[in-house]
């Protein structure tokens, strides 16, 4: 048995290759529908990305799955893939996945693992999860998980009595604009967005890069305003896609968006062209506001955001006309600066000063179906929880937080509240969460580590053990339910057999909850048994949706909005869309926000921005043969002056460095674009995996949360800032100049 | 500044650079072009009556021609991807396809040729062979009827070494090939190789001081050829300037100015005008250069005319 | 009848869709694609023009690949669509070395292939796979012979361009401005 307090990070290029583990499987796979029906198509929502797009998965002759294509009938992709999703056969037919369950051992004095057979694995995890829950509780155990495998673990957290469950989609991406709309209309945006683009008349865009972000059902209605010619502002440092499609582009200066969001905000009230009628009667605190932006011009904002005056007054205009058609997008990935929610904060007060907010063209009102949950014996209530470890930081979260656990999980906590023990399932946390060196630390100081992954991630080589789920084309998981316009629930169906000795999450858990005694929580054989009573609720049954692979709840355009004749109420503390928020005051906060200066990067360095690519996810495709046939390594996006300087051409390989001196793992070539300021740098997320077993990504270009050392916290929630990091260019490897 | 980039195209032999056709190819119009220029000779020294005058060129040459066509045949039919489908070649025509033309020209040329060797080697053909009546027949239809023969052959022959260059100057889309120039420096450029093959084996001196003139006389028309060629693509669209610009600083500047001009024609016409004057020059320099420079040519176009594009 | 696409390059994203709906429908090979797409950048920032482009076989009226077939293996067929006939094709490559936009590539198993309009689908009534993915609806396609065909009025009433005219091929693709 392995017995380490320190982890190394494994790396074996070749585990798992000749020594399957052969002889019988132990419990049969589920029974793929297509064999048992003869059918040529088969539904399932796509987990490329969280948007989950409806689909079908189309056999050939031979009865090989050759392709996804779009639930015509799913109003998040009308019947259009993204071009990830698309590839999605990809992750099921990627020859390195994992193959059989790992089990970290010492071999010759050195760090390695053996395979397991799935008791052995089963029967390792609960003897050191049995260990943990004896001497602390289980309150001590945490879980990371993102998408739909870690629903299934969540339930088996909640029935063991954990209550640390959480995903990166949070603290790492779109926490802070939760935590601002709740607090200014008293409900989130939540996914998907509740923003009503197709019938916008201005949609204004401040980063979110639509169309490099990929978020499907978006995308489309942003492609319907330039048909329609409705107007597009868009505002980034860098000429997004979008960007070169909008009517206003705002070249701004990073990291001064808040100073341009107050001069609209001032634009708006001060020249009189908010919705008066709406802010009269929704809102509250608007005589506070208007003193508040008095001095907020848009001169004043042109000297901190280099844009020019006049262009803030005439985006302010534009956005007035259209009112309250009318959409300032709260964005997704927002944790940018550390006042994020304040950010947010002011676009939410945009919108409500242009009454967008539950108007036709602004932010819809969500439906949702209501899908009883199976019968369950109930969770225990766990003794203290991550938010018991705070110490008043983040008070106003309204989620786990990711960091938060890890900051309970490691050596420095000094509450007596410790957590011991993790379970990592479908987050790659290594390139997920900026600060790696001290996730590392906390990963050490566990008695328990399992990871439960599609692929050899970076994260499995942290792993004691480490568990091959199949890709969600091998499985049933739960039933899609997302909000939109109107209510949908789709249905994932296993197209494969789960290929080697992968198995589902569900399946697992339900292993597991037997030594435990939990195996009521998880009465079915396969999870399909789930699908079938949930859907014969409501109605219908697995086998009827099967063929059309999704319900659909038809919605009269009225209640999607405002009603105009009623009073309305809203969540917040005065009943009313608080532009002052007391909420904020009593926590101890701005009520409004301020603009503060954040810091620049010191000469000859440049501010690390990033973003996606169209035909990537995060860190998950990079290794996807046929994304990786499109786009195989990121590249440094410089301007042609800044090349200049460095005396950098199209293509020269570069190593970053940033403001701590660390230095990138891998080079990555420079791409020399006029779509670049001089004060940034720009490159994709995903690349520059490190894990040998990626045979097709190992190495290839730069992985940007390594160069994430310095993070900005939002005191208020607690989501992680991520673009304060600075970097400058190195022409040689990292060992040959360090030490 | 500009940029273009492009994404998702990855096509091996296309994309990024245009390699599809190799040296087989190469080698082939080379062969082509070679056996054109031998045929060419032998038909109109027969014609003029010079066949005891002209030895090599009329009778003996002709020793090299089938096998170079049937070595040019193989390595047209080891480009190709389909191998199997090569009988397709022949059950169609296609009047605006060079392929299928060089495809029937040589299916005609490549028995003339036999035909043009039987008439005058039999005596060669092993003698268990020679024995077959039919073979005899056919060698003394060809020996009664060489004249017929010899208009045939040179028709085919011109046909065959402008066809050469013709194959390539069809392609529009690739500028640096698209000259109708190419065409008759392809066949000049064979008659040339033929030329100096001649100089070299004939032991007649006079053949040899003859076809010593002649080369020179290719060898400048050649030149000339060459000169018109990049000053017609100077003269034309934007691709076509581009492509002039792979020689003239481009990446087969080089190559094509000193392997192919210098040694290729400059260097064998210096020797043959030496040797014109009584120099003894080694008699293997001028054939051997001039092989060279033919080969060389035709490899270094078909390269650059896959790099040129629009 | 004459098929035809056209391209609105305000709308296209450069998201490659196109080009994997194509690899799947069409079983490409790994390594090899029909379609690709094009991102040019002009200007100076922050006056940067940008113009993305799905690029293909542009199924040319005075098609060089057509005619510098020996064999009649490429063809053109009923609408204007440019095919390959596998069974006919020797694998000589010229049809690859006569397309200006090099839109052609050997198939590994011998033939000369590229786009197809997606035939076996557009014969059936259907749209072709790249039509039909692309998230901001960019590619129209159909018929340009019928006045009152959704592409036919497009190219009508807006500005379009079409790659390298200067070649002569007569393309039939339209790439909106
Ligand atoms: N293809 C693809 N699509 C995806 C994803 C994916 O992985 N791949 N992930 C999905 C997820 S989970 C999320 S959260 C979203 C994220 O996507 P978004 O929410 O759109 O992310 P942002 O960080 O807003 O967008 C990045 C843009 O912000 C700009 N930017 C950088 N700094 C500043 C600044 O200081 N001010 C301003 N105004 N702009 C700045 C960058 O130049 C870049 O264009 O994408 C979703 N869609
Ligand atoms: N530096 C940097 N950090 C970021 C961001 C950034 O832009 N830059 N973006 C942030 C944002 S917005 C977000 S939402 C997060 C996203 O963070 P993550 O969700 O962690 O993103 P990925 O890197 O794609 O990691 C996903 C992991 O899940 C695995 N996986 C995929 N499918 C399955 C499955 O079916 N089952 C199981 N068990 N595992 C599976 C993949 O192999 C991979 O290891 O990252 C955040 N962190
Ligand atoms: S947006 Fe793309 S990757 Fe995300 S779920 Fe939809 S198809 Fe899949
Ligand atoms: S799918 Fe559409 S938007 Fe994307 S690159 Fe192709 S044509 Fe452009
Ligand atoms: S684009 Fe190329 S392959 Fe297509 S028809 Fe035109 S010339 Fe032929
Ligand atoms: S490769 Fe095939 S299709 Fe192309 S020209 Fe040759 S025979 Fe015709
Ligand atoms: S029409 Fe069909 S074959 Fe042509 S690019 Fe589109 S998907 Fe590919
Ligand atoms: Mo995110």
């Amino acid at each position: 048995m392995f017995q380490a307090s320190r982890r190394d990070f494994i790396k074996i290029a070749s585990l798992g290759a000749g020594g399957l583990l052969a002889g019988p499987q132990l419990w049969a796979d589920s029974d793929p529908l297509y064999e048992r029906y003869g059918i040529k198509k088969i539904p399932t929502y796509c987990e490329v990305c969280f948007w989950k797009c409806a689909g079908w998965v189309h056999f050939d002759k031979s009865g090989k799955p050759y392709k996804i294509v779009g639930n015509k009938a799913d109003p998040l992709c009308n019947g259009r893939f993204c071009p990830r999703g698309t590839a999605g056969l990809g992750m099921y037919t990627d020859p390195d996945r994992l193959k059989v369950p790992l089990i970290r051992t010492v071999r010759d004095g050195k760090q390695t693992y053996k395979e397991a057979t799935w008791p052995q694995a089963i029967d390792y995890i609960a003897s050191k999860m049995r260990k943990i829950i004896d001497e602390h509780g289980a309150e001590s155990l945490a879980l990371f998980n993102h998408g739909a495998g870690g629903k299934h673990f969540g339930r088996l957290f909640k029935a063991l009595g954990s209550g640390n469950i959480a995903a990166p989609s949070y603290a790492q991406c779109r926490g802070p604009r939760e935590v601002a709309f709740h607090s200014t209309f008293g409900a989130g945006v939540n996914s998907p967005e509740n923003t009503d683009i197709k019938n916008a008349k201005c949609l204004v865009l401040i980063g979110s890069h639509l169309g490099e972000n990929m978020h499907n059902a978006q995308v489309q209605e942003m492609s319907t305003l330039i048909d329609k010619k409705a107007c597009i502002i868009a505002v980034d440092p860098r000429l997004s896609t979008v960007a070169s499609k909008s009517n206003f582009w705002l070249p701004i200066k990073p990291a001064t968006d808040m100073a341009l969001l107050l001069a609209w905000i001032h634009v708006l009230i001060h020249e009189n062209i908010y919705d008066k009628p709406y802010v009269e009667r929704h809102t509250f605190g608007f005589e506070d506001l208007k003193s508040h932006v008095r001095e907020m011009t848009p001169e004043w904002a042109a000297s901190i955001t280099g844009l020019k005056a006049d262009q803030i007054r005439e985006t302010a205009w534009e956005m007035a006309k259209a009112s309250p058609a009318v959409i300032v997008h709260p964005g997704r990935h927002v944790t940018w600066y550390g006042d994020d929610t304040q950010r947010i904060r002011a676009v939410a007060i945009l919108n409500a000063l242009l009454g967008s907010w539950g108007r036709k063209g602004g932010f819809y009102f969500p439906a949702k179906a209501k899908i009883p949950s199976y019968p369950h014996p109930g969770y225990p209530k766990p003794k203290w929880t991550w938010k018991d470890t705070l110490n008043g930081r983040y008070t106003m979260t309204g989620s786990a937080v990711t960091n938060a656990i890890i900051d309970a999980s490691h050596p420095d906590n000094t509450t007596d509240k410790k957590i011991k023990g993790w379970f990592v399932v479908g987050t790659n946390l290594i390139h997920t969460i900026p600060d790696q060196k001290r996730t590392i630390e906390a990963l050490n100081n566990q008695e328990l580590v399992v990871v439960v992954d599609t692929m050899p991630m970076e994260i499995t080589g942290y792993a004691d053990v480490v568990l091959p789920e199949c890709t969600y084309l091998e499985r049933f998981d739960d039933l899609r339910n997302s909000q939109f316009r109107e209510a949908t629930i789709a249905v994932r169906m296993p197209v494969a057999k789960p290929k080697y000795l992968s198995k589902p999450a569900s399946w697992m858990v339900r292993k597991l909850s037997k030594k435990f005694g939990l195996q009521n929580h998880f009465d079915y054989y396969d999870y399909g048994e789930i699908l079938d009573w949930q859907l014969r609720q409501v109605g219908s049954s697995l086998e009827k949706v099967r063929k059309k692979g999704l319900i659909n709840y038809p919605r009269s355009e009225k209640a999607m909005y405002m009603d105009e004749a009623s009073p309305m109420g809203f969540h917040t503390a005065t009943g009313k869309i608080e532009l002052y928020s007391f909420a904020m005051e009593d926590e101890g906060y701005d009520p409004m926000p301020v603009y503060t200066p954040h810091p620049e990067p010191p000469d000859g360095y440049y501010r690390l921005n990033y973003g996606r690519a169209p035909m990537h996810t995060f860190s998950r495709t990079a290794n996807n043969a046929h994304l990786n046939q499109l786009m195989s390594t990121n590249n440094i996006w410089v301007s042609p002056s800044v090349a200049k300087k460095w005396n950098l051409k199209d293509g020269t390989e570069v190593w970053l460095k940033n403001q701590d001196g660390k230095v990138s793992s891998f080079p990555a070539e420079i791409r020399l674009t006029e779509r670049m300021g001089n004060d940034s740098v720009y490159m994709v997320h995903g690349f520059g995996h490190s894990e040998k077993r990626l045979t097709k990504s190992y190495g290839k270009g730069i992985c940007d949360t390594e160069l994430m050392t310095k993070v900005m916290i939002d005191p208020i929630m607690g989501g992680t800032g991520m673009r304060g990091n600075f970097v400058t260019f190195q022409l040689t490897p990292p060992n040959t100049i360090e030490t | 500044m500009e940029e273009i980039i492009v994404i998702g195209k990855s096509n091996p032999g296309v994309y990024p650079v245009l390699d599809v056709w190799g040296w087989e190819i190469s080698v082939y119009l080379f062969l082509g072009g070679a056996a054109a220029g031998t045929l060419f000779f032998a038909a109109i020294g027969y014609l003029l009556g010079k066949e005891d005058a002209l030895p090599m060129s009329v009778k003996n040459a002709i020793h090299f021609v089938p096998p170079a066509l049937l070595v040019g045949l193989f390595l047209l039919f080891l480009d190709l991807h389909h191998k199997l489908n090569v009988w397709r070649l022949y059950t169609s025509f296609s009047l605006e396809s060079p392929m299928s033309w060089g495809a029937w020209t040589l299916l005609v040329i490549t028995p003339l040729s036999i035909l043009w060797w039987l008439s005058y080697h039999y005596s060669m053909v092993p003698r268990w062979k020679r024995s077959e009546r039919w073979l005899r027949k056919i060698s003394n239809w060809s020996v009664r009827n060489r004249k017929i023969l010899a208009w045939m052959i040179l028709l085919t022959s011109v046909v065959l070494g402008v066809y050469t260059g013709i194959l390539l100057s069809a392609f529009n889309a690739r500028p640096l090939w698209n000259s109708s120039i190419l065409g008759v420096l392809f066949f000049v450029s064979g008659l040339s190789v033929s030329a100096a093959l001649i100089q070299w084996l004939s032991a007649s001196k006079f053949e040899t001081a003859l076809f010593r003139k002649f080369d020179l006389g290719l060898i400048g028309l050649e030149i000339f050829l060459i000169i018109h060629l990049f000053m017609g693509l100077l003269s034309g669209s934007a691709v076509q300037i581009q492509a002039a610009g792979l020689f003239l600083g481009g990446p087969f500047t080089l190559s094509f100015w000193l392997m192919v001009f210098t040694l290729g024609l400059i260097v064998p016409a210096i020797a043959e005008v030496l040797e014109m004057f009584g120099t003894r020059v080694n008699k293997l320099v001028v054939p051997l250069l001039i092989i060279f420079g033919g080969l060389m040519l035709r490899i270094i176009i078909v390269n650059a005319g896959q790099v040129s594009s629009f | 009848m004459r098929y035809a696409m056209a391209i609105d390059t305000k709308k296209c994203i450069g998201c490659a869709d196109c080009v994997l709906a194509c690899n799947m429908e069409n079983q490409i090979p790994e390594g090899f694609t029909r379609s690709w797409v094009v991102e040019m950048a002009k200007g100076e920032y922050p006056d940067t023009m940008l113009e993305f482009r799905s690029e293909r076989c542009n199924h040319c009226e005075n098609a060089p690949c057509v005619r510098c077939c020996p064999t009649g293996a490429s063809f053109t067929t009923e609408g204007g669509i440019v095919l390959v006939d596998e069974s006919k094709c020797i694998g000589c490559a010229a049809c690859v070395e006569s397309c200006p936009y090099d839109a052609r590539f050997m198939h590994p198993d011998g033939y000369a292939d590229k786009c197809t309009f997606c035939y076996h689908l557009v014969s059936e009534g259907q749209n072709p796979a790249c039509v039909d993915v692309c998230p901001t609806k960019c590619i129209y396609f159909g018929d340009l012979d019928d006045a009152d065909s959704e592409i036919s009025k497009i190219v009508e009433t807006r500005k379009s361009k079409v790659l390298l005219p200067e070649a002569g091929t007569n393309p039939h693709i339209f790439y909106l401005t």
